[in-house]
């Protein structure tokens, strides 16, 4: 396992995304609030691009015509088949136990503590001043 | 549901895609104006007067809104320009044509309004406007393009007089005739026009889309496109049905029917009831000589999108087989957002002879290609 | 597990769909009130065939050789259903679906007059005469309110076991203006029965109007596709979880790859319908059942033991001879290659888990 520097925290802002690639796949890194996470950019449906898709919300109704919008900014729908997925989980809408994208972990690292190593960072120079997007593969 | 997560090493036993007939491909035009120049002046004051007018309470957009811009397509087929999906030569080759090194696509252009039009004179001249459409931009400069001739089946004469005249232009390979029309088709009405399909080498082409103004179901409109997407799963049913019980193979036994978009894992059981009833009523239909099912099977091909995904995956291999492995040929639909991937669309292997029939040999038969 | 050929339907069996016919218009005079039977008088229409197109008593089909009558259609006599089916097959029970020009009438109030007199007779002149009896409470599908209120005229008479309706109306079932019907019947524990047929509002089809009797009836399967897909999409059964739906003289065979269909486009469409927190298929599995005939078995049985397992529930079907249509010859109820597991449960619990009502002894 090897701590990989995707990003800086500055590069992806809230509700943003970048899709990187580490050891040959490409990961779509989401930001939300806060909180980063890492998807596989491949629906485990037909292939697709899945992090290219739109991120939305999850939209419910506890009856019909009871429409109410939850978790803004939570999913992500696929630019194919419209399939829905947890961005924080990878679990789809359809089949959550079964039809999951590949969830990676991410984590934020200061600088600081990065530099001490072992760490890859292909395209991201990394300063003690800031603080960065790490993914651990 | 069983969907096996894919992983990212190439699949070497879904090689077998590659250099495959794709009998669905829709192109789109870049503007507005594209069918001009091949409109008449007469034609092209009309367009820019009255327009367009179809049989439903929307002008210019679908009733039944997709769930996706540009009226559902897939959302990383837009050029970076913007242009519309289907639009562009360069990102159809780069997407489907070279990416799968397909052999032939069979062009579905859904554009132009002519075969839904009311003014029928209109409609058939938009219906001629777009296939030459289709040669100027598609099948002249990707030889590996192949057009749908577009008629307006409510102008018998225009719509046999545009069938004739493409006849051994080995640029059309089809014509294509809307599955939902004023009368099922397989009435006394059409057999002319389906007589100069088969009279002239074309098979005859019923891709979905469009409203004929009947209510999609029996028991009026649904409200939503969650309905109607699998209504159009009964058209294709109603289709056939039609098509055989009217006697029309009886009458034209050349006659080739392709069914396009809808699917086809609800043909067999089709094909049962169509057999059991038809014993019982046999007497109203004594124009028919065989049974439902014979005609199917000898007349009838179906192409794969948007593919069934039965609950069991093996089921695909039990419904292929009762349809016949040689009467199912593979579609993406590409760019629709319910297009399938060549490589992903089956969620079972399939026997390799069946797979070299399902994605090549049964268009290149069919089409003498 | 055996397989058993074709044959009849063990002890305790419920006969799901039963034809009782009206012989002529004029046997409902005795049962429509004062109003109505002088406006029906004025109008003469006792003297009229009030036969619904959908069911041409004469066709093959709607009548098997050796159940006509000497007079009046198919399925008119009690004596001769009795004869005929009820005193063979032994049902421990037969339920009677009225299927009649009432029900497509295009006044509401006329409608819903003749539905009341279906019922009124229904009830004197079959159920009172054979214990074995039930039946569905015929309503005017077009008018909700209408319809509503002869569910609870008659839900306190356990012998009315379910609420009628045709596949095919002027609005697709699942519409909300439906809805106070299947709040009514849920309330009473009935199921709602669809039975085969159109009111004729539409074409059959999106492609227009068919030439023949025989494309009407192998279509009704797409009629009942497209109430499945509306019933579920509109959110009834979230609304109404309660709620049993019996598909009647559906054909069964079509129902696997209609559900895939569904549940590929619920996958991707489900956004707009956002109520649809599970695949149709479970939703369907639990709630919409089917009358055994007419079935449209496959040619083989190993393909009908496939079909079977594709439909994943033990559950849906129920036992029907839709008497007096000609689905079968002799006694043989039962199509062949059906386990016997499986013929106790279409025959006996499935029908007693459906209608509950069919557990009580009515009074």
């Amino acid at each position: 396992m090897t701590r990989h520097v995707v990003a800086s925290v500055a590069d992806i802002p809230p509700g943003g995304r970048k899709i990187v690639t580490v050891k040959g796949r490409e990961i779509g890194i989401f930001r939300i609030g806060d909180d980063f996470h890492g998807l596989i950019n491949r629906c485990p449906h037909q292939g697709a691009p899945l992090c290219l898709g739109e991120i939305v919300s999850r939209l419910v109704a506890p009856s019909p015509g009871d429409y109410r919008l939850t978790r803004p900014g939570e999913m992500i729908r696929c630019p194919w088949h419209c399939w829905e997925f947890d961005i924080r989980t990878g679990q789809s809408l359809c089949d959550p136990h079964s039809v999951q994208a590949r969830a990676f972990d991410v984590a934020v690292e200061d600088g600081k503590t990065l530099v001490e190593g072992p760490f890859v960072a292909e395209s991201v120079q990394v300063t003690v001043e800031e603080a960065y997007v790490v993914v651990t593969l | 549901m069983n969907v096996t997560v894919l992983d990212r090493s190439p699949d070497r036993s879904a090689q077998s895609h590659m250099g495959f007939i794709d009998c669905d491909v829709h192109p789109y035009v870049k503007g507005p104006n594209d069918f001009d120049p091949f409109l008449s002046k007469r034609w092209l004051e009309h367009k820019q007067t009255i327009g367009g007018r179809g049989r439903q309470g929307l002008a210019k957009t679908s009733m039944y809104p997709r769930m996706s811009p540009g009226n559902g397509m897939r959302m990383d087929a837009w050029t970076d320009t913007g242009g519309h999906p289907g639009s562009d030569l360069p990102k159809m080759r780069e997407q489907l044509l070279d990416l799968f090194d397909v052999a032939y696509g069979l062009l579905a252009p859904l554009v132009g309004g002519g075969p839904g039009e009311r003014n029928v004179e209109f409609g058939s001249a938009m219906a001629t406007a777009v296939n030459e459409w289709q040669l100027a931009h598609w099948c002249d400069p990707d030889p590996r393009l192949l057009g749908a001739i577009q008629i307006n089946i409510e102008h018998t004469e225009a719509a046999i007089a545009e069938i004739e005249k493409r006849a051994g232009d080995r640029r059309f390979a089809q014509v294509n005739i809307p599955p939902r029309g004023l009368e099922p088709l397989g009435r006394r009405r059409y057999w002319p026009i389906l007589q100069a399909c088969a009279a002239n080498g074309f098979p005859v082409s019923l891709h979905l889309g469009g409203t004929s103004g009947h209510a999609s179901t029996g028991g009026g409109w649904p409200s939503f496109y969650h309905e109607e997407h699998p209504s159009y799963v009964q058209t294709m049913q109603t289709l056939v049905t039609s098509l055989v019980c009217e006697g029309v193979f009886e009458q034209i036994p050349n006659l080739k029917v392709v069914l396009v978009e809808g699917g086809f894992a609800w043909l067999p059981s089709l094909c049962w009831r169509l057999d059991k009833h038809w014993k019982r009523l046999k007497a109203e239909v004594p124009h028919l000589k065989r049974s439902p099912s014979e005609y199917v099977h000898e007349h009838i091909w179906v192409t794969t999108q948007p593919i069934e995904e039965p609950e069991r995956p093996q089921d695909m291999l039990s419904t292929l087989e009762w349809i016949g492995p040689d009467k199912v040929m593979f579609s993406t639909d590409y760019p629709h957002w319910d297009q399938d991937d060549p490589r992903y669309a089956f969620k079972i292997p399939l026997p390799d002879d069946w797979k070299r029939k399902i994605y090549r040999d049964n268009a290149k038969a069919l089409y003498n290609l | 597990m055996a397989n058993s050929p074709a044959g009849r339907p063990p002890p305790g069996a419920i006969d799901c769909d039963i034809h009782p016919a009206v012989p002529y218009t004029r046997a409902l005079l005795p049962y429509l009130d004062d109003y109505w039977r002088e406006h029906i008088l004025r109008r003469g229409l006792e003297r009229e065939n009030l036969e619904p197109s959908s069911y041409p008593a004469n066709a093959a089909i709607n009548g098997r050789p050796d159940w006509h009558l000497p007079s009046g259609p198919p399925g008119s006599s009690l004596a001769a259903m009795q004869t005929h089916l009820l005193d063979r097959l032994q049902p421990k029970h037969a339920i009677c679906n009225v299927i009649h020009g009432a029900q497509v009438m295009l006044s509401e109030d006329l409608s819903a007059a003749l539905c009341r007199a279906i019922n009124n007779w229904i009830r004197a002149e079959w159920l009172d005469r054979d214990p074995r009896l039930r039946a569905s409470i015929v309503v005017p599908p077009h008018s909700a309110d209408l319809a509503v209120e002869e569910i609870e005229r008659l839900a306190p008479d356990h012998r009315f076991v379910q609420v009628l309706l045709l596949s095919m109306a002027e609005l697709p079932l699942g519409r909300r203006q439906n809805w106070p019907i299947y709040k009514a019947a849920a309330a009473h524990g009935l199921p709602i029965g669809i039975h085969a047929g159109s009111s004729f509002r539409h074409p059959p089809s999106a492609g227009g109007w068919p030439s023949y009797y025989l494309e009407d009836y192998v279509s009704q399967s797409q009629g009942f596709q497209a109430s499945v897909n509306s019933l579920v999409s509109e959110g009834v059964f979230v609304k109404f979880p309660d709620l049993k739906v019996v598909l009647i003289e559906s054909g069964v065979t079509w129902l696997p790859a209609s559900l895939w269909r569904l549940d590929k486009t619920w996958r991707g469409v489900r956004a707009e319908v956002p109520w649809l927190e599970e695949q149709p298929t479970e939703t369907v599995r639990r709630h919409v059942r089917l009358t055994l005939q007419p079935f449209d078995a496959p040619p083989s049985e190993p393909q009908l033991r496939t079909l079977l397992e594709q439909l994943g529930s033990d559950r849906m079907l129920l036992f029907s001879s839709d008497y007096p249509h000609w689905h079968y010859d002799g006694d043989d109820a039962l199509p062949s290659g059906l386990s016997t597991e499986l013929i106790q449960r279409i025959c006996v619990e499935n029908p007693l888990e459906t209608y509950s009502r069919l557990k009580e002894t009515p009074q």
